[in-house]
């Protein structure tokens, strides 16, 4: 079997993962103009309430997915009205350091109320790994990829379709308009969040699901970073593309660079890609390039 | 009783010492500041130095990020590399102490120039990125790096010399860490009122409205970025040479979120703010240690929840002051002022 294709193919996996990570960032983007870098926490959180509910209360697996998704709409509506509301119309750093700080909070109550041991997730999928004849993927990378294509297109469908979802786009597209055309800017805010937590919560089970929760897991979505400037910050499509890009290439890192520098450079592969992206094309492969004028 | 503001000429209004009064307490904070070590314990001596390393790191990201408006989340990566110079210029190549400080800021800010490079077509959001993307690369380097760096075993650092006498207590190296505290204050002071501090503010308020006024900003922003990351760079060497060790542990994002956390919770543009937040940040986790050895003695087996006690109290500060006081403890001590000052006429 081939090595190369195998690597290649895990990395299409853990690409629409990201994929995932990467629509709930921009999906909070696009409407709110807000970056949020607590979205590795929302993550970190999503998969710790659903392994509670599954390990402590003995909940069946699809039960406890509907509940964390209800935990994260809960949570995205929380933080946007008691954290981001009142700085509506402040500085962009201020937006920054706020999402950082509920990072940080987040990081440190989930670790008062879990404590930092290492835990393996309980087995939600059918354990065979999904033979492909020229290459193996394992069957929670398989079944995460599955998930994560399913929430991505159900995201996709709503934007698309729904009458939620035009009111979503208008008011990416421009606020003024779509609250003089009577969508409430307000409701499109919260709706943003939930979504965005949906995204990463779905992300965080996932990923728990094949590496084991921790504290500390909540990284990742510090790296997703990489995939939404490649693919652009306000680009739904190139969130989806860009985690595909990023996905493969990791994992091309991790097989091709860290025999030669003693491991480690899988993980900051992507921050590489990142700097390259900014030196060259700083607003990704789709995204809308910033015209001032005076 | 003052009630006004009366200058007449520019050069008064120029002044860094406004008045007397300042002047006089000024003195008195410098008098206080010079008899410490001989009234303080050594714990008190040592929190005084990490305030000390605090106050010039965090001058150093308040320059960058309060007054040029370039946000950097990774400074943390900057005070590691001037840490790692000191350390290696010093065990290796036999330099002494005193010749690393300086070379330990240069090569930090030449790093920091580097990094400061997107800065020109990007901003906002994209360079705040770029700067995190620094951060994690940089710690790579630190932990990779083995022949240079020693990896997670670190390098020891000797002390710092002049002639036969040696700095190894806290009390010694109080006299070093006061110098460059005085020094490092002293010229963010002056900095602020010179041409490229105006040039500085004017980039933050407007950048398109500060080149069409004739300000360079690929020169500006740049040497933001060099004065911001030299200051890393001294700050990480005192603070290493302080602890005798360097490993890439000292250096986490973490780092960078409590040197965020120092100028926002002082305020940001304000070198007095700076100084504020490096107190305020670095005495929270102290006292947190007390009230975690109180509470140990009254209810045993519960000290763990202090750890990440810490994260979060952090974490609470950053964002109630971004909410409620968003220029930091320095707008409340000149309220305060002010009020004492007008009093009892406050109109």
């Amino acid at each position: 079997m081939d090595i190369l294709l195998q690597v290649i193919v895990s990395g299409l996996a853990t690409g629409g993962l990201y994929g995932l990570i990467a629509l709930g960032f921009v999906l909070i983007y696009k409407a709110t103009s807000v970056l949020n870098l607590a979205m590795g926490e929302f993550m970190t959180l999503g998969a710790f309430v659903c392994f509670t509910l599954l390990t402590q209360f003995n909940i069946p697996f699809p039960l406890a997915l509907l509940l964390t998704l209800v935990a994260a709409v809960i949570l995205g509506v929380l933080v946007e009205r008691l954290i981001l509301r009142p700085l509506i119309g402040e500085p962009i750093i201020s937006v920054i350091m706020v999402t950082i700080g509920l990072g940080v909070i987040l990081k440190g109550l989930i670790y008062m109320v879990w404590t930092p041991t290492f835990r393996n997730f309980p087995e939600i999928f059918p354990p065979e790994p999904l033979d492909l004849s020229f290459a193996i993927v394992p069957s929670g990378l398989w079944w995460g990829f599955v998930l994560a294509v399913i929430g991505t297109l159900i995201f996709l469908a709503i934007f698309k379709f729904s009458r939620t979802g035009v009111a979503m786009r208008a008011v990416a597209s421009d606020q003024q308009a779509a609250l003089s055309m009577g969508i409430s800017v307000r409701w499109v805010f919260a709706l943003a969040w939930c979504f965005g937590a949906m995204a990463s919560v779905i992300g965080g089970i996932v990923i728990g699901n094949i590496s084991g929760i921790s504290v500390y897991m909540g990284d990742i979505g510090l790296k997703v970073l990489a995939v939404i400037i490649l693919g652009g910050l306000d680009s739904i499509g190139g969130a989806i593309l860009g985690g595909f890009i990023i996905g493969v290439l990791e994992n091309l890192t991790g097989l091709y660079i860290d025999p030669l520098v003693g491991g480690g450079a899988k993980d900051v592969a992507s921050f590489f890609i990142l700097v390259l992206i900014l030196m060259i094309r700083p607003y990704g492969l789709f995204g809308k390039e910033l015209i001032e004028r005076v | 009783m003052r009630c006004g503001d009366f200058k007449e000429t520019y050069i008064k209004d120029e002044e860094i010492f406004q008045s007397l009064f300042v002047k006089f307490w000024l003195a008195l904070l410098f008098l206080f500041l010079l008899l410490l070590p001989f009234i303080g314990n050594v714990y008190m001596l040592y929190i005084a130095n990490m305030i000390g390393f605090a106050v010039i790191g965090a001058i150093g990201l308040n320059l960058l990020t309060g007054f040029t408006g370039q946000i950097s989340l990774g400074h943390a990566a900057f005070v590691g590399i001037g840490a790692y110079t000191s350390a290696i210029l010093t065990t290796r190549l036999g330099f002494s102490f005193w010749l690393s400080i300086p070379f330990a800021g240069l090569v930090a800010a030449l790093a920091g120039m580097v990094i400061g490079i997107p800065s020109l077509r990007v901003k906002g959001l994209y360079l705040c990125i770029a700067t995190l993307a620094a951060q994690f690369i940089f710690e790579f380097i630190f932990i990779h790096w083995e022949s240079m760096t020693h990896g997670i075993t670190g390098i020891h650092v000797p002390p710092p010399k002049i002639g036969d006498f040696e700095f190894t207590t806290e009390k010694d190296f109080y006299w070093i860490t006061l110098f460059f505290v005085v020094l490092g204050v002293g010229y963010a002071r002056n900095l602020i009122r010179s041409r490229m501090g105006r040039a500085f503010i004017a980039i933050r308020d407007r950048d398109l409205s500060a080149e069409i006024i004739g300000i360079n900003l690929f020169k500006y922003k740049l040497s933001s970025f060099a004065i911001s990351s030299f200051y890393a760079g001294v700050a990480g060497a005192l603070w290493v040479t302080f602890l005798k060790v360097v490993t890439p542990d000292h250096f986490p994002f973490f780092l960078s979120i409590q040197y965020l956390a120092m100028i926002i919770v002082g305020g940001l543009g304000s070198i007095l703010g700076s100084i504020f937040g490096a107190i305020f940040i670095t005495l929270t986790p102290e006292l947190l240690n007390y009230l975690s050895e109180i509470i140990k003695s009254y209810i045993p087996g519960h000290e763990e929840i202090f750890v990440p006690m810490k994260e979060v109290i952090f974490g609470l500060l950053i964002v109630f002051f971004l909410i409620f006081e968003p220029r930091g403890l320095a707008e409340i001590w000149n309220r305060i002022k002010a009020f004492f000052r007008l009093w009892p006429f406050s109109y």
